[in-house]
């Protein structure tokens, strides 16, 4: 009995300890935004190959880690999938001032899966209208969602798909309507279509980067890692040329011209 | 649409889905936890099981399956499609199916609980004085089970209301069709908007605290009957 509670003792203290300091080892708490996740799994692992430091990723969408990180949640880096959460933070002082920057463009696609269209321009399918649900992300939550409807306005299809709009939460969700066949076509990351076990496509537009405001995926240093050299480090990798290659190799634009910014 | 409230619309149709389904599990849920109370076939166990089991699963697990179902390529929504000309999920109608599905055992359990505390005496006793077995049940079985069918009523009418994973999964978050109250909340807490989110929590909190405060209290009351 005594030695379960002296246990149970040293398992509370061992549990307070985490909360005491976030870090008792060598590892990076960074918070990445779900869409770029297997992508910055990748990055870490160059990363963590060369430096030796090990990154602990967690996930969730750019407005839940905001919100986690607003209520001290023990993260040192947060990549987001927006510029408006890195911002936010910012202005919130949890952020390191003059730490933000972007770290990827993201590329939007339309494609379908439908048979009908095989061989068929997903792009002329759209402006024809003949199919019945085209699905995009939501454009208040998500910038793909966003992008998605700058390029309808500006192909001047706005008011011929309003009723065949369907709305994902995100763009993992926008993408399963589509990879179930719910919607015939969907406006997605282009990112997500050079996932491996994705379904078949019929069609494939990759939509021309001027056609919408850049998808700005933003980094930023918080407050509580301003000590560890282990994120400014991180922060420099993910800007450097190896991550670039990882970033362009997953479908995302990189951006390069950023490696003198100092933290 | 009689509210007129700008961003209310979500809660009129959450009210809208939970009426409705609890109507339609109500309806069919009473004949199968009649069923289950009364039989003695060797699936029981089987059947009861599947009958919990969206009690347990992640609501995306049971939204996701029910996305590949009602999907035009498959089973349920291809044979929808044809007959209908229109697609299952992104509808209210597919809504309804999703809503059914996910509060089934929260209807079936204390209705069957219930049935199965009515006597077989006093039912066969209904039977002697010339009771048909409609009769019976009408007259007999459903007084009896009232306080099954009031936890039933309010507990299937709750757990529709705050329903969310299911409907994310199948419903495509369109305004007036399949955007219900707590998509719309978690749209608000996604987009930074807090205000606008805690009006409609705070809604929601009161609504199902006054609805599981009347289960309660008209249970006790009926108890002491």
């Amino acid at each position: 009995m005594l030695q379960i509670l002296r246990n149970s003792l040293c398992f509370g203290l061992f549990l307070a300890s985490f909360s005491q300091k976030v870090v008792a080892d060598d590892a990076i708490s960074v918070a990445v935004a779900s869409n770029f996740y297997h992508v910055a799994r990748q990055i870490a692992d160059g990363f963590e190959r060369g430096s030796g430091f090990r990154v602990r990723l967690s996930t969730g969408s750019s407005g839940k880690l905001y919100a986690q990180v607003l209520h001290g949640a023990p993260y040192h880096v947060l990549m987001s999938a927006d510029q408006v959460v890195p911002q936010r933070l910012e202005q919130d002082g949890v952020a390191v001032a003059g730490s933000r920057f972007t770290y990827a463009l993201g590329r939007l696609a339309l494609w379908s899966r439908q048979r009908t269209l095989r061989g068929q321009s997903c792009l002329e399918a759209l402006r024809a209208g003949q199919f019945r649900k085209l699905a995009v992300a939501n454009d208040q939550l998500a910038p793909y969602g966003q992008a998605a409807t700058e390029v309808i306005s500006t192909l001047g299809l706005t008011d011929q798909l309003r009723n065949k709009l369907v709305i994902g939460e995100n763009i993992a969700q926008t993408f399963q309507f589509v990879a179930t066949g719910n919607a015939t076509l969907g406006f997605v990351a282009y990112s997500q279509l050079l996932q491996p076990q994705v379904p078949e496509a019929s069609c494939i537009w990759k939509v021309p980067s001027d056609q919408h405001a850049p998808i700005v995926q933003q980094a930023v240093l918080l407050r509580r890692a301003a000590e560890e050299s282990g994120a400014t480090q991180f922060l420099e990798y993910l800007a450097g040329a190896d991550a670039a290659r990882v970033i362009r190799a997953n479908g995302y634009d990189p951006i390069t011209q950023i490696h003198s910014k100092k933290y | 649409m009689p509210f007129e409230f700008p961003g209310m619309g979500p809660l009129y149709l959450s009210l809208q889905l939970a009426l409705t389904t609890t109507a339609v599990l109500l309806l069919f849920g009473t004949g199968l936890s009649w069923w289950l109370a009364r039989t003695g076939t060797r699936f029981k166990p089987m059947i009861e099981a599947m009958v919990a089991m969206p009690m347990v699963l992640p609501p995306t697990v049971l939204g996701f399956y029910l996305l590949i179902l009602m999907s035009p390529d498959g089973a349920i929504g291809g044979f929808w499609l044809r007959v209908t000309g229109d697609t299952l999920t992104f509808s209210f109608l597919g809504l309804v199916i999703a809503s059914v599905l996910y509060s089934l055992p929260f209807v079936v359990q204390p209705l069957q609980n219930a049935f199965e505390g009515v006597s077989v005496q006093s039912m066969e006793a209904a039977a002697t004085l010339g009771a048909s077995p409609s009769d019976a049940f009408f007259s007999v079985a459903v007084p009896q089970a009232r306080r099954g069918f009031l936890t039933a009523t309010v507990m299937g009418f709750a757990h529709t209301l705050g329903e969310f994973g299911v409907v994310l999964m199948v419903g495509g978050n369109i305004p007036g069709q399949t955007r219900v109250v707590s998509i719309a909340i978690y749209d608000h807490v996604e987009s930074l908007q807090y205000a606008q989110a805690h009006t409609l929590a705070a809604i929601l909190l009161a609504a199902t605290f006054v609805a599981l405060f009347a289960l309660y209290f008209l249970n006790r009351r009926w108890r002491n009957d």
